[in-house]
C-alpha cells in the first residue's frame, strides 16, 4: 500500500469508506511517522497513541457495523495544545500548566470527536500563543520541515509543522493575530481564520478574548474546508459565537470558480518591508486570478497602518485579566508552598518561575494599558482604531468581494533571528492582524517558493463576516492552477525529512 | 487588628456634626442557577459541589449570562424607580483573591443595567427620600474559610479553604446616592432603607433575603462635616454589616467615632472598617486610597445585554404595588391610626401582622402581639423580629385560643413567653405550665363563695346599693384563681350570687 501519510484527508476518508483501508491503520502510520521525524520537527508537546488508537478502534467499529459516519470519520489530526481535551496533558505551551489534565472537552474537540477525527496529540506553541515561531514555548522550538534551522511560524508552528511533515493530514490552530494563517504561509500549508464566533472559543484557553479563533491547518484547500465544516457553527456555550448556518465552505472549496469574482489588492500591505520573493509570488498569484476571470482592483485600507499598534493594547489588556487566574491556587505549577510563605507569595513565585518572558511582557504592558489615567489614551484609543479598520473593511467590501495581500512580509525566518527584538517579531503579523481586529474571514494559501531563499510563500485573502466561503472559493481557484503548474500542491516541493529512526 | 478610637456620646456627636451616608447593598438571587453557568445556586451543600469548568474559572472556560438573572436585575431597578439601560455591557473588574476563581470578577462599570432611581423611607412617621445611584449586575465570589487562627480570621492562620459554591451566584448591587437626614434620624433611616429593601425584594420575588445566609449584605459609608457647613469629609466603607440592627448601630457607632476623631484635631482615614456585632464596633480594615485600581474593561466574552422595551414595559406590568401605596392601603384596611401604623412599620411588624390577619386574626389583635410580646422580646435580645421563632401561625393559634375562652390575654402571654423559650407548641405549653382558664363554673363558685365569706365588708357595700363595689370581689376571685379564670365568667356568676 502507498504511504498513508502522503495522503489528503479527503482521500483517506474516500479509502476508508471504500475498506481499503482502516483507521486504524491510518492512525498507526501517522504514530510511526511522528516517532520517526518529530524528533527533528518537534511539532507534538504530546502524544496520545493509545487514545488516538482507541478513537480509531471505535471508529472501525462504527464503520463496520454499518453506521453512518461524518465525512472525516477516522482521520487523524493534530490538535493545538490551546484547547482542553478531556484528561490529556494541556499546558498552552507555558510552564505555569504543566501536568495540567482538563476535565472538560473544548467544543472544539466535542465535535471533533463527535465527527469521529482522531487526535493524535497536542501541538507545540509559543506560550499561551504570544508569539509568531513557537520559540516563545517552554518546550524548545518547533523546526519547520522546510528548513530546520528555521522556525515554522506561531504561534500554532506546531499545528502547521505536523501536518507539513506529513505527521498528521489535519491540525486545528487558533488565530488571535495571525497564528493559523502566518504559519500556513511559512510551511507551505492552508491555514483559515474562520469568522469571529463562527467556531466555538470555548475551552480555549484565552490569550484575548475578543481575537482568538479556532481553525482548520491542512495541505489542500479542500481537507481544510472539511474540517472547518466539523468544527464550526453556532456553540451556546460561547456567548460571542454566531447563531446563523456555516458557510458552505466545501462547496466552494470543491466549486473554485472565481470568475467575475472582484479582488481588491490591499495598497498598503506590500512595498518597503516586504521580501521581493514574496511579492513576486503574491503578484503572480494576482495575475493567474485575473486570467481565471477574477476582476482585480486596487483598494485602500488608510487605517491599516494603526493595526498593528491597536492589536498590541487590546491583545496584552485582555492577556493580562485572562491571566490572572494562573495563580497556582487550583490547578497547575505551584512554587514556594512551604508552610510559611503566604499566598499572595505563593502566586508571585509561581508566576515568576512559570511564565516566560514574553508573557510577563505582554502582562505588564496590558496592565498598564488599563490603568485608571492610562485607558483612554490606550485600550480606549486602541478600540476606536478598531472600528475605524472595521470601516476600511466595510467599504472596501462595497467595492470588491474579496481583499487579497501577501499572509507575510517575508518567508520563514532563521530560528533565533528575531527572538531579542519583540518588534521585528510583531512585524510579521502585519497583514494578518486587521482581519481579528475586525472580526472576518480569512485565510493564507501557498503561492510558491521565494526566489531567495526557496521557502514558500502564503497568499492571504480576506472576505467579509460569515463569509468565509469566498476565502476557498480564491483558495481553490489558485491551488488547482497552480498544481498545474507543479504537477500536485506546493507542499510535493517539500524537501524529505531524514527518518530518524 | 487596631483598638478602636475613643467615641463621643451621639448627642454631643450630633450637635458639631452632620452624617453624610451612603449604602450599598448585595443581593444574592434565588435563580435556579448561576449567573454565568448552570451550576445549582442552593445554600448550605458540601463544599465545592456545586461547580463547574465555569465558575471555578478553569482555562478555556466562558460565561453566558442568566437571563433569569437579568430579568430579576430589571425587576428590581424598576421596583426602585430607576431608569432601564437600552444598551449596558458587564466589565471585568480585576484583583487577585484565592476565592475568585478568574481573579476578576464579572460585574458591571459604567454601564449599569438600571440607574437614577428612588424610594422612599418611613422613620417616626417622617417620608425620607433616597436616591438610588444605580444597580448593577455581578457575580458572587467563592468563600474561604481561614483554618488555625484566634478567630477564623486570616491573620494567624496556618490555611484557608475555599468553597466555590458561592462563586457565581447572581448578586445585584445596589448603591444609593448620598444621604443626607438630620444627624439624629440618620442610623434609623439607613435601617428602615436596608429593611424596606428586604420587603421590596421578598415582595418581587427576586431572592430569599436571608441576611443570616448573607444573601443581603449591606456596605455603610459614611462621613461627617461640620453642622452647616458643605464640605464633604473623608469617608469610611464599613463591611460585614449584615442585620438591620447592624445597620443602625454600625452607622451610630461610626459617627459617635469620627466625631471623637475630628473634635480632637485629628482626621478620619479613608478606609475600609470591620463591623463587629459582639463588641459594637468597628475596626480599622484595609486602607483604601485612590489607588484601588480595579482596571475595568469591557467583558470580551460577553455580548452587550440590550433589554428590549417591550420586555421591561412587560416585567413593570408584573410589579407588585409599590411599598408606600401598599402601606397606605393597610393602614386603611386595618382601621390604624397613624401613630398605630408608625409603631407598626418602626416595629418591622408590617410582614408578620399581614401575614396573620390573613390567617384570621383581627388587625388589632395581631397588632397586639407583634408589638407586645414580641417586639418586646426582640429588642431585649437583640434580634430580629421575624428571627425569634415565633411565626404568624402560632400567632393565630394562641389568639384562636383567646377567641375560643381557653386563654385570656394575661394567660396569652405566658404562652407566648413558653414560645420564645422553645417549649413547644401552644398546647403543650398550656398543659406544662397549667395555664387553661378553668372554665368548670362549681370550681368557680366555690372560689365566690370563699371571697365573700372572706370579704364581708365588701358585700355589705354592694347590699348597700353600690354594686360598683363587686370589682373588689371579682379581684379577690382571680387572686384566688391565680388568674386562670375568665373575668367575665366570674362577674357573671358572682352578679347572680349577689342578685345584682
Ligand atoms: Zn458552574
Amino acid at each position: 500500500m502507498t504511504d498513508l501519510t502522503r495522503k489528503t484527508a479527503a482521500e483517506l476518508a474516500e479509502l476508508m469508506t471504500s475498506g481499503q483501508a482502516s483507521s486504524v491503520e491510518v492512525t498507526q502510520a501517522h504514530l510511526d511517522r511522528i516517532a520517526a521525524v518529530d524528533g527533528d520537527v518537534h511539532a507534538f508537546l504530546h502524544v496520545d497513541a493509545e487514545g488516538a488508537l482507541a478513537q480509531a478502534k471505535a471508529v472501525d467499529t462504527k464503520r463496520a457495523a454499518g453506521e453512518q459516519l461524518a465525512p472525516l470519520a477516522g482521520v487523524p489530526l493534530a490538535l493545538k495544545d490551546v484547547l482542553t481535551q478531556e484528561g490529556v496533558p494541556t499546558t498552552a505551551g507555558s510552564k505555569i500548566l504543566e501536568g495540567w489534565k482538563p476535565p472538560y472537552d473544548s467544543t472544539v474537540v466535542k465535535r471533533l470527536k463527535a465527527a469521529g477525527i482522531v487526535i493524535l496529540g497536542k501541538t507545540n506553541m509559543d506560550e499561551f500563543a504570544m508569539g509568531s515561531s513557537t520559540e516563545n514555548s517552554a518546550y524548545g522550538t518547533t523546526h519547520n520541515p522546510w528548513d530546520l534551522s528555521r522556525i515554522p511560524g506561531g504561534s500554532g508552528g506546531g499545528s502547521s509543522a505536523a501536518i507539513s511533515a506529513y505527521e498528521a493530514p489535519l491540525a486545528i490552530g487558533t488565530d488571535t493575530g495571525g497564528s493559523i494563517r502566518q504559519p500556513g504561509a511559512f510551511t507551505g500549508t492552508v491555514g483559515v481564520k474562520p469568522t469571529y464566533g463562527g467556531t466555538s472559543r470555548y475551552g480555549l484557553i484565552a490569550l484575548a478574548s475578543s481575537l482568538d479563533t479556532p481553525g482548520p491547518c491542512a495541505r489542500t484547500t479542500l481537507d481544510a474546508a472539511l474540517l472547518h465544516e466539523a468544527i464550526a457553527g453556532y456553540d451556546p456555550m460561547d456567548s460571542t459565537s454566531i447563531n446563523q448556518p456555516v458557510p458552505a465552505v466545501v462547496e466552494a472549496a470543491r466549486d473554485g470558480d472565481v470568475a467575475g469574482l472582484r479582488i481588491g489588492v490591499v495598497k498598503e500591505l506590500g512595498g518597503e518591508g516586504y521580501q521581493p520573493g514574496v511579492e513576486a509570488r503574491f503578484h503572480e498569484a494576482v495575475e493567474l486570478l485575473t486570467k481565471l476571470g477574477a476582476e482585480v482592483v486596487e483598494v485602500s485600507c488608510p487605517h491599516f497602518e494603526y493595526a498593528l499598534p491597536a492589536y498590541y493594547l487590546i491583545l496584552p489588556s485582555e492577556a493580562s485579566s485572562n491571566l490572572a487566574r494562573f495563580d497556582a491556587m487550583r490547578y497547575g505549577l505551584r512554587v514556594g508552598d512551604n508552610g510559611e510563605n503566604s499566598a499572595e507569595k505563593v502566586t508571585s513565585l509561581t508566576r515568576e518561575a512559570g511564565f516566560g518572558a514574553e508573557v510577563k511582557r505582554r502582562i505588564i504592558l496590558g496592565t498598564h494599558a488599563l490603568s485608571s489615567g492610562y485607558y483612554d489614551a490606550y485600550y480606549g484609543q486602541a478600540q476606536k482604531v478598531r472600528t475605524l479598520i472595521a470601516r476600511d473593511f466595510a467599504k472596501a467590501y462595497e467595492q470588491v468581494d474579496v481583499l487579497v495581500s501577501p499572509a507575510t512580509p517575508t518567508t520563514a525566518f532563521a530560528i533565533g533571528d528575531r527572538i531579542d527584538d519583540p518588534i521585528a517579531m510583531y512585524k510579521n503579523d502585519l497583514c494578518t492582524i486587521p482581519s481579528n481586529l475586525a472580526g472576518n474571514a480569512a485565510a493564507s494559501f501557498p503561492c510558491g517558493l521565494a526566489d531567495e531563499d526557496g521557502l514558500p510563500v502564503g497568499f492571504h485573502v480576506m472576505a467579509p463576516v460569515m463569509r468565509d466561503d469566498l476565502c476557498y472559493q480564491v483558495g481553490a481557484a489558485l491551488e488547482s492552477a497552480l498544481a498545474e503548474q507543479w504537477g500536485g500542491v506546493l507542499m510535493t516541493k517539500a524537501p524529505e525529512l531524514g527518518v530518524t529512526r | 487588628m487596631t483598638v478602636a478610637a475613643d467615641v463621643l456620646e451621639i448627642d454631643d456627636a450630633l450637635a458639631q456634626y452632620d452624617p453624610v451616608m451612603g449604602l450599598e447593598v448585595h443581593v444574592e438571587l434565588n435563580t435556579k442557577s448561576k449567573m454565568f453557568c448552570g451550576c445549582p445556586t442552593e445554600f448550605g451543600a458540601p463544599p465545592n459541589t456545586q461547580t463547574c469548568p465555569v465558575c471555578l474559572g478553569l482555562p478555556g472556560a466562558l460565561p453566558v449570562v442568566n437571563a433569569r438573572g437579568v430579568e430579576s436585575a430589571i425587576k428590581i431597578g424598576l421596583a426602585l424607580n430607576c431608569e432601564i439601560a437600552e444598551w449596558c455591557r458587564f466589565a471585568r473588574k480585576n484583583y487577585f483573591y484565592p476565592d475568585m476563581p478568574k481573579n476578576f470578577q464579572t460585574s458591571q462599570y459604567d454601564e449599569p443595567i438600571a440607574f437614577n432611581g428612588w424610594t422612599e423611607v418611613v422613620v417616626d412617621g417622617e417620608t425620607y427620600r433616597i436616591e438610588i445611584e444605580r444597580a448593577h449586575m455581578e457575580e458572587d465570589t467563592g468563600k474561604s474559610t481561614h483554618v488555625g487562627g484566634a478567630t477564623g480570621r486570616i491573620h494567624g492562620a496556618s490555611h484557608s479553604l475555599v468553597d466555590y459554591n458561592r462563586a457565581g451566584i447572581p448578586l445585584i448591587e445596589i448603591v444609593t446616592k448620598t444621604i443626607e437626614v438630620p444627624g439624629e434620624k440618620a442610623a434609623a433611616v439607613a435601617r428602615a432603607y436596608v429593611s424596606m429593601l428586604r420587603d421590596l425584594l421578598l415582595a418581587l420575588g427576586v431572592s430569599d433575603v436571608r441576611m443570616d445566609q448573607g444573601s443581603l449584605r449591606c456596605d455603610a459609608n459614611v462621613s461627617l462635616k461640620p453642622r452647616g457647613s458643605s464640605t464633604l469629609g473623608t469617608r469610611t466603607e464599613t463591611k460585614n454589616v449584615n442585620s438591620f440592627r447592624s445597620v443602625e448601630r454600625a452607622i451610630t457607632y461610626e459617627i459617635t467615632r469620627q466625631a471623637a476623631v475630628l473634635s480632637s484635631g485629628g482626621k478620619v482615614v479613608q478606609e475600609t472598617r470591620h463591623w463587629h456585632e459582639d463588641t459594637g464596633v468597628t475596626t480599622s480594615g484595609r486602607e483604601k486610597s485612590d489607588a484601588d485600581d480595579y482596571r475595568y474593561f469591557p467583558e470580551p466574552d460577553l455580548v452587550p445585554v440590550a433589554p428590549s422595551r417591550e420586555w421591561v414595559e412587560e416585567l413593570r406590568a408584573t410589579l407588585p404595588e409599590a411599598p408606600s401605596v401598599r402601606r397606605a392601603r393597610l393602614q386603611e384596611d386595618w382601621g390604624f391610626t397613624d401613630l398605630e401604623m408608625r409603631d407598626v412599620i418602626n416595629g418591622n411588624a408590617l410582614e408578620p401582622i399581614v401575614a396573620t390577619v390573613e390567617l384570621g386574626v383581627t388587625p388589632a389583635a395581631a397588632k397586639k402581639w407583634w408589638l407586645g410580646e414580641l417586639a418586646r422580646s426582640a429588642n431585649e435580645s437583640g434580634q430580629e423580629l421575624d428571627a425569634l421563632g415565633v411565626g404568624p401561625e402560632q400567632v393565630a393559634e394562641v389568639q384562636k385560643l383567646v377567641d375560643e375562652g381557653t386563654l385570656n390575654d394575661k394567660l396569652a402571654r405566658q404562652v407566648f413567653e413558653g414560645l420564645l423559650a422553645g417549649e413547644g407548641t401552644p398546647a403543650e405549653i398550656i398543659e406544662k405550665r397549667g395555664l387553661a382558664l378553668v372554665s368548670d363554673d362549681s370550681a368557680l363558685i366555690e372560689a365566690i363563695d370563699r371571697a365573700i365569706a372572706a370579704n364581708p365588708d365588701v358585700v355589705e357595700k354592694v347590699n348597700s346599693g353600690k354594686p360598683a363595689a363587686a370589682g373588689a370581689l371579682i379581684g379577690a376571685v382571680m387572686k384566688d384563681m391565680r388568674g386562670q379564670a375568665d373575668a367575665a365568667k366570674v362577674r357573671q356568676l358572682l352578679n347572680e350570687k349577689l342578685g345584682i
